[in-house]
Order: C-alpha cells, then sequence, then structure tokens
C-alpha cells in the first residue's frame, strides 16, 4: 500500500479523524492559515470563538460533559497566550485538552519575529506534556502521543506548537497504531496486596468516611463507589470536582468538606478513624489547617498519580491505580457482615438533622433560592458554574445525581470559564439543558462568547446572581477587612437584559421571588441562548465557612 | 541531606529545560546537575544533587517519574558508587611558588595542563571533599580562576541504572 502524500497541515486534520475529533474550538490567524484552509472543506465541526481563552475552556467544558478529549486551536504569539488561562485551568484540574497553535516558520523562531512566542516553554509547567514539531513528518506520531497523553493515567492538557512551514511541508501519512514511550507508562491495575489491606482496615474501622473527588468521575467508577458505601455503610463525602460522584440525596451523602462544605462533612472527617480517600488530593480548601486535619484517622488514598499520595498528608496505606478498578478489586473483600458503623451513622444523621445547608426564607429574593428552583425545573441539567460565591451556592443547592453534570473550575478558580465551558458541554451534550450559573463579575469576563453561542446556534442558559459585588471577595472584605469594600462593588452595572438582546439572544429578568419559576421555564422552552439576569440580595454570604487557616470543624454559619 | 539522583532521559532538545523548569517551580534545590548522552544514543543521564530531607526527595522522585521525557530516576545515594567531579582550577603563581603548587597537584594526582608565566591551569577529579580541599589548600596562592563540572556518579559492581527498553 502506498502512503499518502499530503502537507502538514492535511496530516492534521486526518489525525484527528483518527482521534475521532471532530469539534474544534478555535480562532484563526497568519500563523495557521494553512490549517485552517483545510479546515474549509474537513469533515470537523469548528466553532468559532471570540477570543481564544474561550476556545480552551470550551474545549475544557466538552471535556467534561463527554469524557472525550476537547480540542482547541489558536494561531501562534497573542493566540496562543490567549490559551494560557484556559490550558492552565485543565491542567488544574486534570483534564484532556489538546491544545493547536500555529508558529511562526522554523527559520524565524526565536528571532522575535511578528506575532512570535515561545508557547511550548510558556505552557511548559501547565501541560502534561507539549511539543513543537520539528519535522513535518513527525505530525502524525506526535498527534497519537499528544491524545494517549492527554487521556490516559491522570488526564491533562497537552500543547501541538506546529510552525506554519510544516503545515505546508509534503509528508508521507501513515498514523502510528501504537504509542512507544519509555518514559510514560501509568499504572492502572493497584496492588492487590494493598487493596486488601485496605479492606481488613475498613472492616475494622468504627468511623469511616470515604472522601471522593474528581478522580471518581473520570474513571467512571460512580457505581463501584456506590457500591462500597453501601455495602460498608459508610459516609460519603465530596470534593467540589467530586459533585455528582455520588447522589447529593443519597442517604450516606454528607455533601461537601472544606472551606463552604457542610458542618456534617466536616465534622465527620474530623472524628473519623479512617478516611478512604479516592481521587482527591487532599487540597488546602479541604483540609483547612493540614495540622489539626482528621487527627484520629488512619488514611488510605487511591489515587492514579503517585505524587499526589502522600504530598500534602501522611498516607497510611497508598494505593496508585484507577478507581474503577481499584474499587473492584476492594469489593471483592468486603464482607458487609463485620461493618460495625451503626452508631456512626446514628450520630452522622444527627449532625445531618442538626445542621442542614439553609439560607434566610423570607420575601427577599435570595440567590440560594435560585439554584434550588433550577434544580427543581431542571434536575438533569448539567450546571457549569463561573468562580466565587456563585459556584458554591451552585454547589451547595443544585441536587447532583450523575457524573459529569458539574463543570467549575475547581483547582486554578478560574472567573470566566462558566459560560464558554457550558458552550463546550452543550455542543457535546446537545440532548442536555446547560445552565452557567454565574456571577455578574465573572461573567463579564468572557460575555462576548454571546456571540458565538448565537452565531452557532448552542442553545445555553446563564444564570446570572446579580449582585453588583464581586461577591465572594466582598464576603471576605466584610468578614476579614472590617467591610471596607475595596474595589469590589459593580453596582453600575450593566444591563444584562438588553446585553442579551443585542446579541440576538433573549434576555430576562426576575427581580422578585415569584418571577423566578417563570423566566427558567421560558428560558428552557425558548431553546435559544438565554440570559437570565436574577437581580438577588446583593450581601448575601456564603455559610457555613471556614476561615482560612483554621481547623475544617472551626465552622462559622454567617448572616 | 544531600541526595544523589541518577536520572535517564530521553536524548532530545528542551529536556533539560523541563527538569530544570520542574524543579524551580516545585521549589527543589539543585545542588548540581550533570548531563550527558550514554550508551545508547537515544538516551541522557543526568546525575543530580539535591538537598532536601526524605520527604523531598520523595516528591522530587516522583514529580520527575511524571515528566513524559524522564525514563528512570534511581537515588543512588546510599549505594556503593562512585562519586566523581572534575574541576579546572587557574592559580597565580611566581617563581617563588610554583613548585610548592606543583608539589600539592602532585599529592593530590591532580594534572597541569596549561603552564603560563604567571598561572598554571590544573586539573583534578575526585569527589566533592577532595576538590574542596585542594581548593582550600592553593586559595593561599591565589586563584584566579574556577570551574567545575558537578557531579556524575556510577554504582560500583554489577548493578546498573537502565532503561527497561532492552
Amino acid at each position: 500500500m502506498t502512503k499518502a502524500k499530503m502537507p502538514g497541515a492535511r496530516a492534521v486534520i486526518e489525525s484527528l479523524y483518527k482521534e475521532d475529533a471532530r469539534v474544534i474550538f478555535g480562532y484563526p490567524g497568519g500563523q495557521v492559515l494553512p490549517l485552517y484552509d483545510e479546515l474549509y472543506d474537513a469533515d470537523i465541526r469548528h466553532i468559532l470563538v471570540r477570543h481564544e481563552q474561550a476556545a480552551a475552556h470550551a474545549a475544557d467544558g466538552y471535556a467534561r460533559a463527554t469524557g472525550k478529549v476537547g480540542v482547541c486551536l489558536a494561531t501562534s504569539g497573542p493566540g496562543a497566550t490567549n490559551l494560557v488561562t484556559g490550558i492552565a485551568t485543565a491542567y488544574m484540574d486534570s483534564i484532556p485538552i489538546i491544545a493547536i497553535t500555529g508558529q511562526v516558520p522554523r527559520s524565524m523562531i526565536g528571532n522575535d519575529a511578528f506575532q512570535e512566542a515561545n508557547i511550548t516553554g510558556i505552557t511548559l509547567p501547565i501541560t502534561k506534556h507539549n511539543y513543537l514539531v520539528q519535522d513535518a513528518k513527525d505530525i502524525p506520531k506526535i498527534f497519537k502521543e499528544a491524545f494517549y497523553i492527554a487521556r490516559t493515567g491522570r488526564p491533562g492538557p497537552v500543547l501541538i506548537d506546529i510552525p506554519k512551514d510544516t503545515q505546508v511541508e509534503t509528508i508521507e501519512f501513515e498514523y502510528p497504531e501504537e504509542v512507544k514511550l519509555r518514559g510514560y507508562k501509568p499504572t492502572y491495575a493497584g496492588n492487590e496486596q494493598q487493596v486488601k489491606k485496605a479492606a481488613s482496615f475498613i472492616l475494622k474501622a468504627e468511623k469511616p468516611i470515604l472522601y471522593v473527588g474528581g478522580g471518581i468521575i473520570f474513571s467512571d467508577a460512580t457505581e463501584e463507589l456506590r457500591q462500597l458505601a453501601e455495602s460498608i455503610m459508610a459516609p460519603v463525602t465530596t470534593t467540589l470536582m467530586g459533585m455528582g460522584a455520588f447522589p447529593s440525596a443519597h442517604p450516606l451523602s454528607v455533601g461537601m468538606l472544606g472551606m463552604h462544605g457542610t458542618r456534617s462533612a466536616n465534622y465527620a472527617i474530623q472524628e473519623s478513624d479512617l478516611i478512604i480517600a479516592i481521587g482527591v488530593r487532599f487540597d488546602d480548601r479541604v483540609t483547612g489547617k493540614i495540622s489539626a486535619f482528621a487527627p484520629n484517622a488512619k488514611v488510605i488514598h487511591i489515587d492514579i498519580d503517585p505524587a499526589e499520595i502522600g504530598k500534602n498528608v501522611r498516607v497510611d496505606i497508598p494505593i496508585v491505580g484507577d478507581a474503577k478498578n481499584i474499587l473492584k478489586t476492594l469489593l471483592k473483600y468486603i464482607k458487609q457482615e463485620q461493618v460495625k458503623t451503626e452508631a456512626w451513622n446514628k450520630k452522622i444523621a444527627a449532625w445531618k438533622k442538626e445542621y442542614p445547608l439553609s439560607y434566610k426564607k423570607d420575601n427577599l429574593l435570595r440567590p440560594q433560592f435560585v439554584v434550588e428552583q433550577i434544580s427543581e425545573i431542571c434536575p438533569d441539567a448539567i450546571i457549569v458554574t463561573e468562580v466565587g460565591q456563585n459556584q458554591m451556592w451552585a454547589a451547595q443547592f443544585f441536587n447532583y445525581k450523575n457524573p459529569r453534570t458539574f463543570i467549575s473550575s475547581g483547582g486554578l478558580g478560574t472567573m470566566g470559564y462558566g459560560f464558554p465551558a457550558a458552550m463546550g458541554a452543550k455542543v457535546g451534550k446537545p440532548e442536555s439543558t446547560v445552565i452557567d450559573i454565574a456571577g455578574d463579575g465573572s461573567f463579564q469576563m468572557n460575555s462576548q462568547e454571546l456571540a458565538t453561542v448565537v452565531q452557532n446556534d448552542i442553545p445555553v442558559i446563564v444564570a446570572i446572581l446579580n449582585n453588583g459585588f464581586l461577591g465572594m471577595v466582598r464576603q471576605w472584605q466584610e468578614l476579614f477587612f472590617n467591610r471596607r469594600y475595596s474595589q469590589t462593588c459593580l453596582s453600575e452595572s450593566v444591563d444584562f437584559v438588553k446585553l442579551a438582546e443585542a446579541y440576538g439572544a433573549l434576555g430576562l429578568r426576575a427581580t422578585r421571588k415569584s418571577d423566578v419559576k417563570d423566566v427558567i421555564k421560558e428560558a428552557v422552552k425558548s431553546e435559544r441562548p438565554t440570559i437570565l439576569d436574577f437581580v438577588v440580595e446583593r450581601e448575601e454570604n456564603v455559610s457555613p465557612m471556614v476561615p482560612a487557616g483554621a481547623a475544617i470543624n472551626e465552622i462559622l454559619d454567617l448572616e | 541531606m544531600k541526595h544523589t539522583l541518577a536520572v535517564l532521559v530521553e536524548n532530545r532538545s528542551g529536556v533539560l529545560t523541563r527538569v530544570a523548569g520542574l524543579f524551580s517551580r516545585r521549589g527543589f534545590n539543585i545542588e548540581s546537575l550533570a548531563v550527558g548522552v550514554t550508551e545508547d544514543p537515544d538516551t541522557s543521564r543526568m546525575t543530580i544533587v539535591v538537598s532536601g530531607d526524605d520527604h523531598v526527595l520523595e516528591q522530587v522522585m516522583k514529580q520527575l517519574n511524571k515528566l513524559i521525557d524522564v525514563i528512570r530516576v534511581s537515588d543512588i545515594s546510599n549505594d556503593e558508587a562512585v562519586h566523581r567531579e572534575l574541576a579546572l582550577i587557574k592559580v597565580g603563581v611566581d617563581s617563588s611558588t610554583r613548585a610548592e603548587v606543583m608539589q600539592i597537584v602532585d599529592v593530590f594526582r591532580a594534572k597541569i595542563v596549561d603552564v603560563g608565566a604567571r598561572s598554571l591551569v590544573i586539573e583534578v577529579t575526585g569527589d566533592e571533599s577532595k576538590i574542596n580541599a585542594i581548593e582550600q589548600l592553593l586559595r593561599q596562592f591565589g586563584i584566579k580562576e574556577m570551574v567545575r563540572t558537578g557531579k556524575i556518579a556510577m554504582n560500583r559492581g554489577a548493578k546498573i541504572v537502565q532503561s527497561e527498553k532492552k
């Protein structure tokens, strides 16, 4: 068989076909012109964003909603640097995306050419791996490796920088069958002896707790998690990244833990005698004061990334591997009749009863009420969030049932993430209702994407909890800076309804509690890109709260 | 505490940047780093001396292992190993001190590799303490210039640091 001859740019397209990547979020420019010329009649849906940052977030949202690898594309220099925040966001949350960038021709690299930026250098600390194409004939091999690296092991972003001259050079296209990387061999199985030992710890424990995160979702282990929780009758707390890994309404669920976690979750962690940590990384927002974290607990830590084990807390039983595989093995060794957690469950039930998440139920339009209404009207929606108070309320007051239905920038905390990520999620899951629970501050960081969703007919709903403040920062100023609201007031804000209309989207406003249901229903019914402007109580706080540096049981209720 | 790591990496451009970048962004301290190609032309070997306690060392090794281009990381601090470093030292001399300097060179089994009217260039190999010792002794004559390679190390006997390729 003769190998097909084609230019490098065509080889990129053929490689994307081989990886079944049929959606690209991108923005053209000088150094990707040959690529865009190939895209012109390629069988790939290209979504033209209005800012490259949105392309990266959209690829990320697409990946989180579908479990597939998301792809974004930008030109060299400023196009590439605009992707950086999106790549860093994906890196912190272990999201598989491929970022393709154009680069100046090889002969000009290093000369400070027009629109040249050393993007492989810039993204070194925020990619799982990156490539600069130095020889056009390497393109198929690089794409094969990049997709493999992005989606396997602990997933993450991979960037491929392609000089313009390699895009036009003719090569013989042959896509490799397999990947050969001497330095990259992720562990999936989990050491059986360690798993056995973990089982014996679990059966001895009187106060065990499952502390689970994004790793459960990425390895598709929600069913195994539920089986384990139910067979050992242990409470389950999830991180922000783990929302949806375990049903919020399940009797064993104690909700989210950490800074804005529930009292039940934080008390349970602190009193537990065994933490079964799966696909989590003991982040500072979770542990609070690390020296006071779970003082009586032994720790079993299951994670695919060995570097996460023992990084922040001392671990008694480390198990490296894929959560689903390990849970399956673990379940074999669990003898239900030996479980002795009855007293523990009684205690937890009492906490749950005494300390439910709550807010003031009066006639005022409060943001928590809006989230509850969304949960009621759109119980199967994919919820995407911005960052700040909106994100915490979305985590606290929506009733999550399924994995991949809560999408949020957890690690990096990127304002402006939600709207473009929602766009990506909707493209990946067109049959789902996708709602970005937003703040007025965050939304304005990428509101230009209204043009994208209208042009490409991507009917996402943006529910702005509009308080005219950078609410989370304001909350900290209220609590720790004597109410000196330095630069957090946005009160002369835009008219979001008119803004929506200016772009050709639907805009609806609710100022009273009684309006809320109607506008949500109207938005869903319209099947159009919609902005819902909920004019909410301005100085509502996210509660409860563990102040920075405190132990997580030193938790405050805020008005 | 100092640890000596033998790190096998892919022999391609940018790998040193990845390793050095990892150390700086994770706040690990490199005491020295020496790199060169191995018996396999596709593989380079770095000898990295890093300071820190056991927890730091564990993180350094795990984080290095996460780099796609890193093939193998071995801590050879506690192994029976040959540790060597090479230094070139330019010492100022005159007719009255030349003989004494040459005597010191002799005692350390170092070599004089260049003789000038007012200076000598001395080449010395050995472990760190030996090089430190000769440096101390030569200081009184006036060291004009010194360059050290950083340590390289290899296990004694049959034990080897090897990629799984073969």
